[in-house]
């Protein structure tokens, strides 16, 4: 690991500051994409601007018909939240499912959006429950935000501050993990919400999240796991590596969605 | 077990958790010396390519840097020597190319030594080493067994054609190919046993140091037997004699064979401190571990077993494909032949045997001994292909094995080795019990009717463990045998210490072998405590692998112990002014045979030390030291049973149930057997469902970390069901056998049975390991057309 500038910024503007100030720097939340990548030389910035003295990212608030979750939050502070496992327990049950229990205590919902891993499961919670991406100067919404693997809209010096999501009627998330790493293989998050049935897959495409429109119009006549078995996507563009090929993804996206709607009673 | 309950056969808890759990235990990288270096080990990127030229002037004006070697700088220094001269069937011995520290001339592997630089900080040495730039002209790679023997394939060494290191036999051919042509039935099977990386939790790690003022060299390293590493780095590669040369393997976490080896990283740190006369520390990263640790397994097979009319086995014939690596590891020739072919009677009584197993050299790391070491592949190919005999025969499997079990005993198996003892229907019997065999079919049906696919399978196998007896491998063409020393020092105040050539890193030898002496002695647990690990405080050793620490290094203390008793008499017979012949020893005291006149040891202890009018001939002292050679291997045996579930959607696979019915002999500690028969269990099933280790075509390693590589979590096993029926060993006075890698070598077939059986409904009738979810899904798939 190469030698850096360490930044412990007190606010966001403070924060915004030191991103301006060196072109090289880069935001560090929970650290559990980045650290692992500057260890084995495959990022260098040159200063890290820590989020964790900023006050006012690490709140989760109720807002009736939306959960509010602050950036900071870790996964564990959103799959042990009262909120969340009361307004949207798909979102607890998916947070609760992240790595492992070290993940979940440091790895963070800003960092997790902001980095856009392909096989990162919040992406796909964020689309298929029609979230909003809050940020230091806008909002976003999360069909514009994530633009392909590791891509988003964000800006360079932008700072993602909340995730906002709406209580959906009922969602739920499937995963098949990878054995090693396990980060998503496929995994499917099916919601019912104010924006109709979405069905968004992380982990299977080289693009990032998507959605399946297929799905979602048979869910929409016709909301049953059965709806949805017989729907192959395909293989194209799928992620290919050694726990699974293109076609195997693929077949895992049926299944996972399948066991979604299942899942959501 | 003795009146303090803590001697033989009790679940003592193990005196070095105390340590281990707090924080204070003392490895390799815990340890520091005053001016040391650290070191960094640049490593080839590429697979296989001649070095045109190293340029290390960026590095060598690095901040911090004081020093920087390459192969050139090391040249003259010996190269890494092997263990074990395999001869193939023809007589000629085995094709032993050199292996220099530092590469020299040409890279062999992803992962091959090409530099050490030295520095100030850990941190600087890395910096420095992106700085080198090594002139790599590639070569086309061989990273697997088939590219290895393809026709016009790459040469990994110029003297081995066709990357052959030794076509080697063990057997009787033409009685069996006699066999064969008696047969009623013949069943044949294609086999692959997986390559696995060890991961070790603790990586490799070195510190080493020179003193000028004496010529003394010291290396701290994570090794499982120091002395060992003494022989091959001062006689063989440095010319350094064993006086002026001191090993320590401090603790040490974990090894599993990985940490046998002698490695060039040990002979270049050493060598290196002498140059620079200061202390220089090297700890090996994860991600480097992967590439640099010795693999395990990588073989390919085909198989026949020939049947009469009745399910009676007649005769074996195996031929056998291994994959050595890039250069010969301590122990890699002796692993696919010595601890492998000889092991093919298993537990039945085929009178006829052949084993053929031809060895390549491949651009990849170097392969040796991993939890089992030659007869996991062994026992995976014979449990498979008896299994698949029972399908095609229509019999049950059960009885096909029992059909064909040995009963009769010492029995001479026809490769080479006689068993002692064994009683394979007992442990058959209680597995079927322990696992409710007989009750699967309900279990089945409830599965099915949560749409899961349910297997069972079995696993019947011996082990020969306790390596080695010298007579036995000499006679197979070994260049040693593997004896162990044990020291037993009785203090004047009656506290013991005992030193021991095995070395603990996981196994708990500083509580079994205290628990023997305590119980042999008659004093109290706490006062004995156990030496291991330093090559200036044990007389001699061959250390820790293939589950001989207690069979032989157990003996050995055993024996000294014995000698201590005898010792003691003596002295006792002085104090008491009667004849040693008189005195007996039980519990602690020496009594003059029916009287009640006695000495305790506390009492001869401090005698011995403070001698008043000592006869002539009777030494002061009270210490002894053993040194044992086993006669004969000994032989655990056993039956795994395992029960999978599959999710035919997924193709997901989980264990849910493993039974263990085990003989390990003499049971010294029940806790840590069991927590040993676990951990090989894990490890087994690991290798069964989990862990493989893949390269590209090109050499590069694909499961190069813990993102593609996987080991196996607790969340991946189940609860263990562990029984035990116990025959004695005959050989060796404790009757003890071994049981380190018990569940790496019986479990994974038993496992890879139950997902077949499972799946058999389904029309798949073969998996390979292991059998990850995607292979299972792939199966069905091709299955279902």
């Amino acid at each position: 690991m190469n030698d850096f500038t360490y930044h412990a910024p007190t606010s966001l503007d403070d924060a915004v500051a030191a991103l301006r100030g060196d072109g090289g720097a880069k935001l560090i939340a929970g650290g559990h994409s980045l650290l692992p990548v500057m260890k084995l030389n495959l990022a260098a910035p040159s200063a890290l601007v820590s989020l964790a003295g900023v006050p006012g990212l690490g709140d989760i608030a109720d807002g009736g018909d939306s959960v509010t979750v602050g950036a900071m939050c870790s996964h564990a502070q959103v799959a042990g939240s009262a909120v969340v496992q009361a307004r949207i327990p798909a979102l607890a049950a998916m947070a609760d499912g992240i790595g492992d229990a070290q993940v979940r205590n440091a790895g963070t919902i800003g960092g997790s959006v902001a980095h856009n891993d392909p096989a990162a499961d919040y992406p796909a919670a964020c689309v298929a429950l029609g979230a909003t991406i809050v940020t230091d100067r806008r909002e976003v919404h999360a069909d514009d935000f994530f633009q392909g693997m590791f891509a988003t809209a964000l800006a360079d010096d932008e700072v993602v501050t909340a995730v906002r999501f709406p209580v959906p009627g009922r969602a739920a998330y499937a995963k098949f993990a990878n054995p090693a790493s396990k980060y998503a293989v496929a995994g499917v998050m099916v919601a019912d919400g104010p924006a109709g049935v979405r069905v968004a897959v992380t982990g299977a495409s080289g693009d990032g999240v998507f959605r399946v429109a297929e799905m979602e119009a048979a869910l929409g006549a016709s909301f049953s796991g059965e709806a949805v078995a017989g729907v192959a996507v395909s293989s194209d563009g799928m992620l290919s590596d050694t726990a699974a090929g293109a076609d195997y993804r693929a077949h895992l996206v049926t299944v996972m969605a399948k066991r979604a709607v299942e899942a959501c009673g | 077990m003795s009146a303090n309950g803590s001697g033989i056969g009790a679940s003592v808890k193990r005196k070095e958790d105390t340590r281990f759990l707090t924080g204070r235990g003392r490895y390799t990288d815990d340890i520091n010396l005053p001016g040391q270096l650290y070191g960094y080990i640049l490593r080839s990127p590429v697979a296989h390519a001649n070095i045109g030229g190293i340029d290390t002037s960026a590095a060598a004006a690095a901040p911090g840097v004081h020093a920087i070697f390459t192969g050139s700088d090391m040249e003259g220094v010996g190269g890494i020597p092997t263990g074990w001269l395999i001869h193939s069937k023809d007589g000629e011995p085995m094709v032993e190319p050199g292996h220099p520290a530092l590469a020299l001339g040409k890279v062999r592997y992803v992962g091959d030594c090409v530099a050490i630089v030295v520095a100030e900080t850990s941190e600087q040495a890395k910096s420095a080493a992106n700085l080198i730039e090594v002139d790599y002209q590639e070569l086309p790679a061989v990273a697997s067994i088939e590219a290895a023997e393809a026709d016009g394939a790459a040469q990994v060494f110029d003297e081995a054609p066709g990357n052959v290191c030794y076509d080697w036999e063990v057997g009787d051919r033409a009685a069996t190919d006699a066999a064969f042509e008696e047969a009623t039935h013949v069943v044949s099977i294609d086999v692959v046993n997986n390559r696995l990386i060890p991961n070790a939790i603790e990586p490799r790690a070195a510190i080493a140091n020179y003193d000028p003022a004496t010529g003394d060299y010291t290396l701290y390293t994570t090794s499982q037997n120091p002395h060992l590493i003494r022989l091959l780095l001062g006689a063989f590669v440095l010319g350094l004699p064993e006086h002026k040369l001191r090993i320590v393997a401090p603790d040490v976490g974990g090894g599993f064979g990985s940490k046998i080896p002698h490695y060039a990283e040990e002979a270049i740190l050493t060598w290196t401190a002498g140059q620079l006369g200061r202390p220089v520390k090297w700890t090996c990263e994860r991600i480097d571990a992967f590439k640099s640790d010795t693999h395990g397994r990588d073989h390919i097979s085909t198989a026949r077993l020939a049947l009469d009319a009745d399910g009676k086995f007649l005769g074996l014939h195996v031929s056998t494909k291994a994959n050595l690596g890039a250069y010969l590891s301590t122990f890699a020739t002796c692993v696919p032949t010595y601890l492998y072919g000889i092991l093919f009677a298993g537990p039945y009584t085929t009178p006829a045997v052949y084993c053929e197993v031809k060895s390549f050299f491949t651009n990849t790391v170097p392969v040796d001994a991993l939890r089992g070491a030659g007869r996991p592949e062994a026992t995976y190919l014979l449990e498979r292909l008896v299994e698949k005999a029972a399908v095609e025969l229509g019999m049950d499997r059960v009885e096909i094995r029992r059909k064909n079990f040995i009963r009769e005993f010492p029995y001479q198996t026809p490769v080479a080795l006689q068993y002692d003892q064994g009683d394979y229907d007992a442990t058959l019997d209680l597995a079927l019990k322990a696992s409710d065999w007989a009750g699967f079919e309900a279990r089945r049906a409830e599965s099915a009717a949560r749409g899961k696919c349910r297997g069972i399978g079995i696993s019947t196998f011996i082990e020969a463990c306790g390596i080695a007896p010298s007579a036995v491998v000499g006679s197979l063409g070994a260049r040693a045998g593997l004896y162990e020393s044990g020291s037993v020092r009785v203090h004047p105040t009656g506290s013991v210490s005992v030193f021991t050539g095995t070395h603990s890193h996981g196994q708990g030898h500083e509580t079994t072998f205290a628990q023997i002496v305590s119980d042999m002695l008659g004093v109290d647990f706490e006062a004995v405590d156990v030496v291991h690990g330093d090559s200036a405080k044990i007389p001699f050793g061959m250390g820790t692998y293939g589950s001989r620490s207690l069979a032989v290094g157990g003996t050995a203390i055993y024996l000294a112990v014995e000698k201590v008793i005898e010792k003691g008499k003596k002295i006792a017979a002085h104090l008491l002014e009667a004849s040693a012949e008189d005195i007996e020893f039980e519990n602690g005291s020496f009594t003059v045979a029916g009287t009640d006149r006695s000495k305790s040891l506390g009492e001869v202890a401090l005698t011995a030390y403070v001698p008043h009018n000592y006869p002539a001939g009777l030494e002061p002292g009270l210490e002894e030291t053993a040194f044992y050679d086993p006669l004969n291997f000994t032989f655990p045996a056993g039956t795994h049973v395992a029960e999978v579930e599959v999710d035919p959607e997924t193709g997901e696979v989980e264990v849910v149930a493993v039974t263990g019915a085990d003989d390990v002999g003499r049971i010294i500690n029940p806790m840590i057997v069991d927590g040993q028969l676990h951990g090989g269990l894990a490890h087994g099933i690991g290798q069964a469902l989990l862990e493989e280790c893949l390269y590209q075509d090109d050499g590069q390693l694909q499961t190069g970390s813990y993102l593609d590589y996987t080991m196996p979590r607790a969340a991946d096993l189940p609860s263990f069901n562990i029984n035990h029926n116990t025959t004695l060993c005959t050989h060796n006075p404790l009757g003890v056998k071994g049981v380190g890698e018990v569940g790496s070598i019986g479990v994974p077939p038993a496992v890879i049975n139950a997902v077949i059986d499972a799946l058999r409904p389904l029309g798949v009738n073969d998996m390979a390991m292991p059998a990850t979810s995607q292979r299972v899904w792939q199966a069905i798939q091709q299955a279902q057309g």
